[in-house]
């Protein structure tokens, strides 16, 4: 198993395009068998044309290996949250369900759990995983913090999350402004929070669901 | 920076020290380095290295088997051959305690003695003279009384002989014929 580098993955869904090219991409990994790994979330799509990519967050306590009652999950030594193991998945989607960011994704055919590995072909190897490759606006970033420091010096890695009471640290990083003093990104309270144009309570959807 | 040991990646959700975790967390971890998986590669490894060593095994057996000393044993007394009726049986031990074998009177001068032990899983045999068979209950296996040889049931090779003697009235064996046929 490759040791930890200093390589990490940055994510700024500010700066998103929506283009596709990763979800295209994604699905080129070798280590994926041809399925897109990647998710590209519409932030509000009724208003806006803003897109979010989702990743695996390769979290320092995974979730979704936490809840797989046949412990086919794992986490390689360079913190990196593997697809499920072929012999062991059940296909039970406990892992799909119980991911707090949604991430892993239940191939039926295949009845095998497959997520977002960091294209663990090339990352291991000291490559940039496909998604990153690709992404014309680098929302999506592979690099190190040095890097990332210079490229976007009005912008700050964080790598905590929260989901009601769970309180998440990942291996990846999401980009906030540089002046947003936040310890984390409180998940579950955005939505009820409100919006700079339009108010929460106009989205009928969000206010049944969180009211 | 990542500050996190490179070998203890993943943190259980309560925080709490490794001791402090249950057990199952030791039995089931989630960081790759500490799971028992085992490789299709490592599995091939276990199966060639283990049926080597079973056939180098048969090597071994055959070895000690023909450095063996075939000597025959002294002759030992048995009973009075007045004391064994027609068709009654006597279990004893030739030559050494742990050689279990079984004498058998089947007429007015007709002594047969078998090894107890049935050469299928070493079951001892009860003699039945009355159907001519040496039975094994474990798995139905069934010989010869005359022979000694295997006539049904999982056993393929015949009970070792011991061979009989009968002098001023008295039982003796005198040797121990071991057979594969």
């Amino acid at each position: 198993m490759p040791a930890a580098s200093q390589m990490e993955f940055f994510i700024d869904p500010s700066r998103c395009i929506g283009c596709n090219a990763c979800v295209q991409a994604c699905s080129e990994c070798d280590t994926h068998k041809g399925y897109s790994m990647i998710q590209l979330d519409y932030i509000d799509r009724a208003t806006s044309t803003q897109t979010a990519p989702v990743v695996c967050m390769h979290c320092d306590s995974p979730t979704c290996a936490e809840v797989c009652p046949a412990d086919a999950i794992k986490r390689t030594s360079d913190g990196v949250v593997q697809s499920a193991r072929k012999p062991r998945c059940i296909a039970c989607n406990n892992c799909v369900l119980a991911c707090p960011f949604g991430v892993p994704k239940m191939n039926t055919q295949m009845n095998l759990m497959m997520k977002c590995d960091m294209c663990y072909d090339r990352t291991s190897v000291g490559k940039k995983p496909m998604c990153a490759s690709v992404c014309p606006s680098q929302a999506l970033f592979f690099g190190t913090r040095a890097e990332i420091e210079q490229l976007r010096p009005r912008s700050q890695p964080i790598n905590t999350f929260r989901f009601g009471a769970q309180t998440i640290t990942t291996k990846v990083n999401m980009m906030v402004p540089r002046y947003a003093t936040i310890p984390l990104i409180d998940v579950t309270a955005a939505p009820r929070e409100r919006a700079v144009a339009q108010p929460a309570d106009d989205d009928m959807l969000l206010s049944a669901m969180y009211s | 920076m990542n500050t996190r040991e490179p070998e203890r990646l993943t943190i259980p959700p309560d925080g709490r020290a490794d001791a402090e975790q249950p057990h199952w967390r030791q039995d089931f971890p989630v960081d790759w380095p500490d799971d028992t998986y085992v490789s299709r590669r490592d599995f091939v490894k276990f199966l060639v290295l283990t049926s080597l060593a079973f056939t180098s095994g048969q090597f071994v057996v055959l070895v000690r088997n023909l450095l063996r000393q075939r000597a025959t044993p002294p002759a030992q007394a048995l009973a009075r051959l007045d004391a064994l009726p027609i068709g009654g049986s006597l279990v004893f031990s030739y030559p050494s305690p742990l050689d279990k074998r079984v004498l058998v009177r089947l007429d007015e001068r007709t002594l047969v003695a078998y090894g107890q032990s049935c050469t299928h899983l070493s079951c001892p045999v009860i003699a039945r003279p009355a159907d001519g068979q040496l039975h094994c209950p474990c798995h139905e296996g069934a010989f010869d009384l005359a022979t000694g040889r295997p006539i049904a049931g999982p056993p393929r090779r015949p009970l070792p002989l011991v061979t009989l003697d009968v002098r001023d009235g008295m039982i003796y064996a005198t040797g121990v014929e071991e057979r594969t046929v």
